[in-house]
């Protein structure tokens, strides 16, 4: 027996620890790219913040574009919803809701990471100190997630909370592949070809998977093999096959607990099928772009209709 | 003033309760213990243990001071002070039974009427209503202040929904972990047991028409309430849910919860909500915190409230300078545990008293709570007196007046050694189909030298309390 507004709170709890780390990495990648390239790093941050769904936001916030103000607003802008501290607040406020649901020590070390980013972050952090603090806060993401997986029992909070982190994780890895891919590709003919380029690299970077890249693929960054590593490989824990193939076991485990199916179990069926091995070839010829927005609109979808099937509201 | 240490008096030295733990004491480092003190900080704040103060933006979360230091009571004084928490509980719910229902003490002319009809706190939906079990404070916090070797008085009775009892459980807990060789040396009775103790005594209360076992849940206003922790915590070690009026209606004469499956009855509510925001359909209407409809089945016995709507009557700062009387009036025996001296400004000898001798005095709201609202004479100045003064003048009835007690006082561990502070005492009741304290309770300190305000909200801390097992 869960609440509804339990179940809501673990998912957004979820989403939002999630989306820490995200921005970390981002932000990360950002850098690094900023640190090999000579001339227009301006733009670099600014697909920086499409990526992070944020360019809007940065917009209205009537910062000038540079290295500084990106990575401030994204780490410490409490103006900006997605930004680390604002989502490490939404996360531990979701936590607190939810702490009946949650073992000690996952309670703990999100109510420990709370009060160190926000120790971390409470002053604007000095450009020499950067790499440090994104490995802090992608270590406290690590802690979180280490001791939810290891003291959760395997139950509804445990689906509630798994179907959060993937359909967050999922968004996350298409924005990254949709902004990047076309600012990258020289053009579309160049798909099939090798590019030695270490721009391809921050892609890779930004998911955390530039060593695993090479241990399933060639050292040359090839882009239907990027494509195909973020989109249909079912052992990268950052792809978007991982994410289904994650959300469709939980959902899957909630309609046997519950004995009910809903539309969100069709919908994810749906995309599971799309995301089998072999189709990058499809993908690509429908258009890589196409593709991806329309995945990320049905994995919105997907989140109101698990949210309407269990009563989050 | 000299007041009575619990520890170690002035005239005849270290008490017995404190015999064992003093030569424990003082095997000690003082280094080790301030660097405890230190952990034991550290172990609140990455639990959570924390409370909002009201009308402080800022510090939006704050921990209340945690003295490491335990306040022991002996075997013998603890069943003396359970005898009088008992008989008095007792006669609060006979009291607010018979308020209620024919209003025999009235009547009998023992409390005067008005003190009824124009109180506030008296809830005229609950009249002619029988709560399941017969029972309408179920869970109560008896606020016991000392004044020597065997003066206890109780200082308030906290019938609506006192909080405060996580802490009686995480102070223990935190003391068990810092220092677990001295629990091997002194025997000390457990309070662990606290929250299964709830669940049976809210379980025994149950709806009369309900065959089985019922779901209970506790109801709290939601994050942002100062008590929010508590009651989290409580719903967690009774393994019950934790809801909010947002997740709850009336479903075909039953209040229900909604999961994720679809609505489901709740039997029994343990509700940390005030009266005025329970029922938007009965009390206050702009309320989103309770459940509309709620009280409709609760008068028609399909819900256990706990505590009752109402019971606010009985514990008014007004009818407990008459609890001699009710304890007398229901228990038909004197009461064991006496009540502080208490003026009552309504009275115009007694309002002409009190305005006399305003800086000897300790002066309170009739509905106050929390320490907000009241006047120390002795450590205020003349111009908070004055002020105070204007208030009491405007409106004598709202205001009652008590001598300032020595309270007790029992050490603390200071950046200068062991030094004594005054404490009060609250024992932690629950009531059913019969009386169940649990022994220890909340012993609130005040951390500042010489003063007398204990509450949390005004710089106060807390202890361990140790009942012995002698």
């Amino acid at each position: 027996m869960l609440l509804g507004r339990t179940a809501n709170g673990l998912y957004w709890m979820n989403r939002y620890i999630e989306r820490v780390e995200n921005m970390a990495r981002l932000v990360d990648a950002g850098l690094r790219l900023a640190l090999t390239r000579t001339a227009s790093a301006g733009d670099e941050w600014g697909s920086v913040l499409a990526s992070a769904g944020a360019q809007w936001a940065f917009n209205q916030s009537g910062r000038e574009l540079n290295a500084a103000n990106v990575c401030d607003f994204l780490l410490r802008d409490t103006a900006n919803p997605s930004s680390v501290l604002s989502a490490i607040e939404t996360a531990r406020s979701n936590a607190r809701m939810v702490r009946t649901a949650l073992t000690r020590e996952t309670w703990e070390s999100i109510n420990e990471a709370w009060m160190a980013l926000k120790r971390m972050l409470a002053k604007p952090v000095d450009e020499r100190d950067l790499p440090q603090v994104l490995d802090a806060i992608k270590r406290e993401t690590a802690l979180i997630r280490g001791a939810f997986q290891g003291t959760m029992l395997r139950n509804e909070i445990f689906d509630f909370s798994r179907i959060g982190t993937y359909v967050e994780r999922a968004d996350n890895t298409a924005r990254i592949l949709d902004v990047k891919y076309y600012v990258l590709l020289p053009s579309v003919s160049w798909v099939g070809s090798s590019l030695d380029n270490y721009q391809w690299e921050s892609i890779l970077r930004s998911v955390s998977a530039h060593r695993s890249y090479r241990w399933v693929y060639d050292a040359e960054y090839k882009p239907t093999n990027i494509a195909d590593f973020l989109i249909l490989n079912r052992r990268m824990p950052r792809s978007l096959a991982f994410c289904y193939d994650n959300i469709s076991k939980s959902l899957t485990y909630l309609a046997d607990t519950y004995g009910a199916r809903h539309p969100c179990h069709d919908t994810v069926a749906n995309t599971v099928q799309r995301l089998k091995k072999g189709a990058i070839k499809d993908v690509f010829e429908a258009g890589l772009h196409e593709f991806l927005t329309d995945f990320i609109s049905d994995n919105n979808r997907l989140g109101d209709e698990v949210a309407a099937a269990y009563r989050f509201y | 003033m000299v007041a009575f240490d619990e520890m170690n008096p002035a005239t005849t030295g270290l008490r017995r309760p404190y015999a064992a733990y003093n030569d424990w004491l003082n095997a000690q480092d003082p280094a080790r213990l301030t660097e405890k003190m230190r952990d034991a900080e550290r172990v609140f704040r990455k639990t959570g243990i924390t409370f909002a103060v009201y009308g402080e933006a800022e510090a939006a979360e704050r921990l209340i001071p945690f003295d490491i230091v335990p306040r022991i009571i002996s075997g013998q004084e603890w069943r003396r002070l359970t005898q009088g928490i008992e008989q008095r509980v007792q006669a609060l719910n006979a009291f607010l039974d018979d308020i209620y229902h024919r209003q025999e003490i009235l009547r009998a002319g023992r409390i005067p009427k008005r003190l009824i009809a124009e109180n506030e706190a008296f809830t005229p939906e609950m009249i002619g209503v029988r709560p399941p079990g017969g029972v309408y404070t179920h869970i109560i916090g008896t606020d016991i202040v000392r004044t020597g070797e065997n003066e206890f008085f109780v200082l308030e009775d906290n019938a609506r929904t006192p909080s405060g009892v996580s802490y009686m459980l995480e102070n223990r807990e935190t003391m068990m972990q810092l220092f677990p060789e001295l629990f091997r040396q002194v025997k000390v009775l457990p309070v662990e047991n606290y929250p299964a103790l709830l669940r049976q005594s809210l379980a025994a209360v149950k709806p009369a028409n309900l065959d089985g076992p019922p779901t209970i849940a506790v109801l709290t206003p939601g994050l942002y309430n100062s008590a929010y922790f508590e009651h989290a915590f409580l719903a967690d070690q009774m393994g019950v849910e934790l809801v909010e009026g947002q997740d709850l209606r009336v479903v075909d004469g039953h209040v229900a919860m909604r999961t994720t499956e679809g609505y489901k009855q709740i039997d029994v509510l343990y509700r940390r909500v005030d009266d005025a925001f329970l029922d938007p359909l009965t009390f206050r209407p702009d309320s989103a915190l309770g459940v509309p409809g709620i009280m409709d089945v609760y008068r028609a016995g399909n819900i256990t409230i706990a505590n009752a709507p109402g019971t606010g009557i009985s514990d008014d700062k007004a009818i407990y300078s008459y609890m001699p009387e009710i304890v007398e009036f229901y228990t038909g025996r004197k009461a064991i545990l006496p009540n502080v001296p208490t003026w009552r400004c309504s009275e115009p000898d007694s309002l002409k008293y009190v305005l006399e001798h305003l800086s000897e005095l300790v002066v309170k709201e009739v509905h106050g709570s929390g320490g907000y609202g009241m006047l120390v004479g002795p450590t205020a100045t003349k111009k908070d007196i004055e002020t105070f003064r204007k208030k009491l003048e405007a409106r004598p009835s709202n205001y009652i007046a008590q001598p300032t007690l020595a309270l007790s006082t029992c050490p603390i561990l200071t950046e200068k050694g062991l030094a004594p502070r005054h404490v009060d005492l609250r024992p932690y009741v629950l009531v059913s189909d019969r009386v169940r304290i649990v022994p220890g309770g909340l012993t609130r300190v005040a951390l500042k030298e010489g003063s007398l305000v204990v509450n949390s909200s005004q710089g106060g801390g807390t202890k361990d309390t140790w009942v012995l097992d002698d």
